[in-house]
């Protein structure tokens, strides 16, 4: 590659991660639930992550977005290693955020919603409150929210309309990479359309870069530039998304291919058909 | 007549901004072996409704209805004891969000457990037995493993699957399944998918599923229901619903499909009153 090229704004180099379980009374266990991850993402681009419940997408999103540290192998921000143990720059804890795949857990249950989004600001920027007030009441707008839905405490949501809470602090200090672990899946699609075409205009706007684990694959279709397929701590396929969709090489990324429920009214009126007659037949 | 009867619920909740009713005059019914599928707005009131049936609302929510029946029973009229002892075991939920829902100092071998001894008269170890059977069904690999496990030691779509197993622990007669498939892989939500539409022909269990995604629908459901601000704006069978919606709704709703996309722009629907009938 080219001299000028800036370094990818992510990088991760054999990352690996264990756990360990059991204990008394049982033996201890180590589990390897990464096992080794090659990836790297450039400023502005979308790299999607597919993959088995429990394959490891989330303990990856918790390594690359700097919370766990890796078992081994490392991670690089802007070219740059990252050691874990020397702490974290204010500045870096902006660069990167993470929207968790499990909103309620991630959310203070005595925090006003107002208050979740305008802490990130009063952390990393010196606005002061009605100008931080004002940021929060536009990104509630911009998530799909209302302005009183700020006095409200996390328990007073539905379960999509936390999601977009989650999304919402995110977004509230312009990172440059976030995560986002599952960010639509409690969405109706014209919510989660409103979203996605949010989403979209912040990386055209400001560049950002987004990891986007998700279990939807039309959702990943839309969004990806890239696609990485991964099965029990490993990566089975990574390439970009023009080519995994056209021509899906390993099996298990055909399996789920196939496996993507579809609208086929031709299926439904026969499985309606079907249920009919064993209804008469009963 | 219906398994589950609801006519003309409403529910509200006091807020800092004054009454606000999440389900305004809504109408279910549900009979014996029947799919019924519940889409619509996030916030338009589908969790709410169904844990108005369950009685797992919160003190601050109202709630009234002409007729909430259950099996032609009266479940408002109903002690809170009665209620208790009908929901997990006649009636179950797999709620939204799994793994605020499952008890972080328990294991979930000991949750499904618990659930047993609550509500069967299964001995220690036939509980045990039936606990590992029901993690197997699920598709949690190493169930022996798991059942010593705690929720935060799993992943999202194993703690969704723990909460199935524990909603389906005690056979009920109406599953109420609130996005049970949002954490899983397309492969693990049809075996999910499978088990319970399974469970549903064998012993004519009732499946109401709440979901955001249309496929689900358009591969489970026998009738929709098609929510929006609380209120229902359209029921139809699965065919009709997604051949012919009646709804500007629902046609708006269905066109934000992500593969209709137009030039990477999704189109959204615009915020509106649709005509909410009364
Ligand atoms: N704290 C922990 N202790 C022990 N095992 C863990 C722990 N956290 C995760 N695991 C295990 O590591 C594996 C990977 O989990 P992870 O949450 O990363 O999966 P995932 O790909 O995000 O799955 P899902 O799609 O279901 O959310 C799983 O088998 C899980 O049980
Ligand atoms: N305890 C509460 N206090 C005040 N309002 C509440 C409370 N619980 C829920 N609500 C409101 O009631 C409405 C309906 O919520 P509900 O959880 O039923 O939505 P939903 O249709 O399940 O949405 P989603 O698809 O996002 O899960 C929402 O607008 C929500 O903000
Ligand atoms: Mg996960
Ligand atoms: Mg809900």
């Amino acid at each position: 590659m080219s001299a000028p090229m800036s370094p990818p704004v992510l990088e991760t180099r054999a990352v690996t991660r264990d756990y360990e379980t059991g204990g008394f009374p049982r033996p201890r266990k180590t589990i390897r639930a990464l096992k080794g991850v090659d990836l790297q993402v450039r400023r502005g681009r979308t790299l999607a992550v597919v993959g088995e419940s429990g394959c490891g997408k989330s303990t990856l999103a918790r390594i690359i977005t700097l919370i766990d540290a890796p078992s081994s192998g490392e991670v690089l921000i802007d070219g740059q290693p990252v050691d874990l143990r020397a702490g974290l720059s204010r500045e870096m804890r902006r660069k990167v955020r993470i929207v968790f795949q499990n909103p309620y857990g991630s959310l203070n249950p005595r925090q006003k919603i107002g208050d979740v989004l305008e802490e990130p600001l009063l952390l990393s920027t010196s606005l002061s409150a009605p100008e931080r007030r004002e940021k929060a009441l536009a990104m509630l707008a911009r998530v799909g929210l209302k302005p009183e839905h700020a006095n409200r405490y996390p328990h007073m949501f539905s379960g999509g309309q936390r999601q977009r809470v989650a999304i919402a602090r995110a977004l509230m200090v312009n990172p440059d990479l976030l995560v986002l672990d599952e960010p639509v899946s409690a969405l109706d699609l014209s919510v989660q359309a409103q979203i996605l075409n949010l989403l979209q205009d912040l990386q055209e706007e400001f560049g950002l870069t987004y990891v986007f684990i998700s279990h939807d694959l039309s959702v990943v279709r839309h969004v990806a530039d890239e696609v990485m397929v991964m099965r029990l701590g490993e990566v089975v396929e990574y390439r970009s998304r023009d080519e995994i969709f056209a021509a899906p090489e390993h099996p298990y990324t055909r399996t789920l291919f196939a496996a993507t429920p579809k609208i086929d009214l031709e299926r439904i009126r026969a499985r309606l058909a079907a249920k009919a007659s064993r209804a008469r037949g009963a | 007549m219906a398994l589950l009867e609801i006519r003309n619920l409403s529910v509200s909740f006091e807020t800092t901004a004054g009454r606000f009713f999440a389900v305004q005059g809504l109408d279910v019914s549900v009979d014996e072996g029947e799919v019924l599928a519940v889409v619509g707005e996030s916030g338009s009131g589908k969790s709410v409704a169904m844990l108005a049936v369950m009685g797992l609302l919160p003190d601050t929510a109202t709630v009234s209805a002409d007729a909430m029946r259950f099996e032609g029973r009266d479940l408002l009229g109903m002690t809170p004891r009665q209620r208790r002892a009908l929901s997990g075991r006649d009636m179950a939920m797999i709620f939204q969000e799994p793994v605020a829902s499952l008890n972080p100092c328990f294991t979930v071998g000991f949750q499904i457990v618990e659930t047993l001894k609550r509500h069967t008269k299964l001995s220690g170890s036939a509980r045990r037995a039936r606990a590992l059977e029901l993690l197997t069904a699920v598709g949690i690999p190493e169930p022996e493993r798991r059942y010593a496990s705690y929720p935060h030691q799993m992943s999202g779509g194993q703690c969704q699957r723990a909460m199935i197993a524990i909603a389906m622990a005690c056979s009920p007669k109406l599953l109420i399944a609130d996005e049970p498939t949002t954490a899983l892989d397309v492969t693990i939500q049809k075996q999910i998918l499978d088990l319970l539409l399974n469970l549903q022909t064998e012993s004519g269990m009732a499946l109401v599923l709440i979901t955001h995604d249309m496929g689900v629908v358009a591969e489970t459901a026998d009738r929709v229901i098609v929510q929006y601000q609380g209120r229902k704006m359209e029921e139809a069978d699965a065919l009709t619903l997604f051949e012919a919606p009646r709804h500007p709704y629902t046609r708006a709703l269905l066109s934000a499909l992500p593969e209709n996309a137009v030039g990477g722009r999704l189109p959204t629907v615009a915020v509106g009153d649709w005509g909410v009938r009364t």
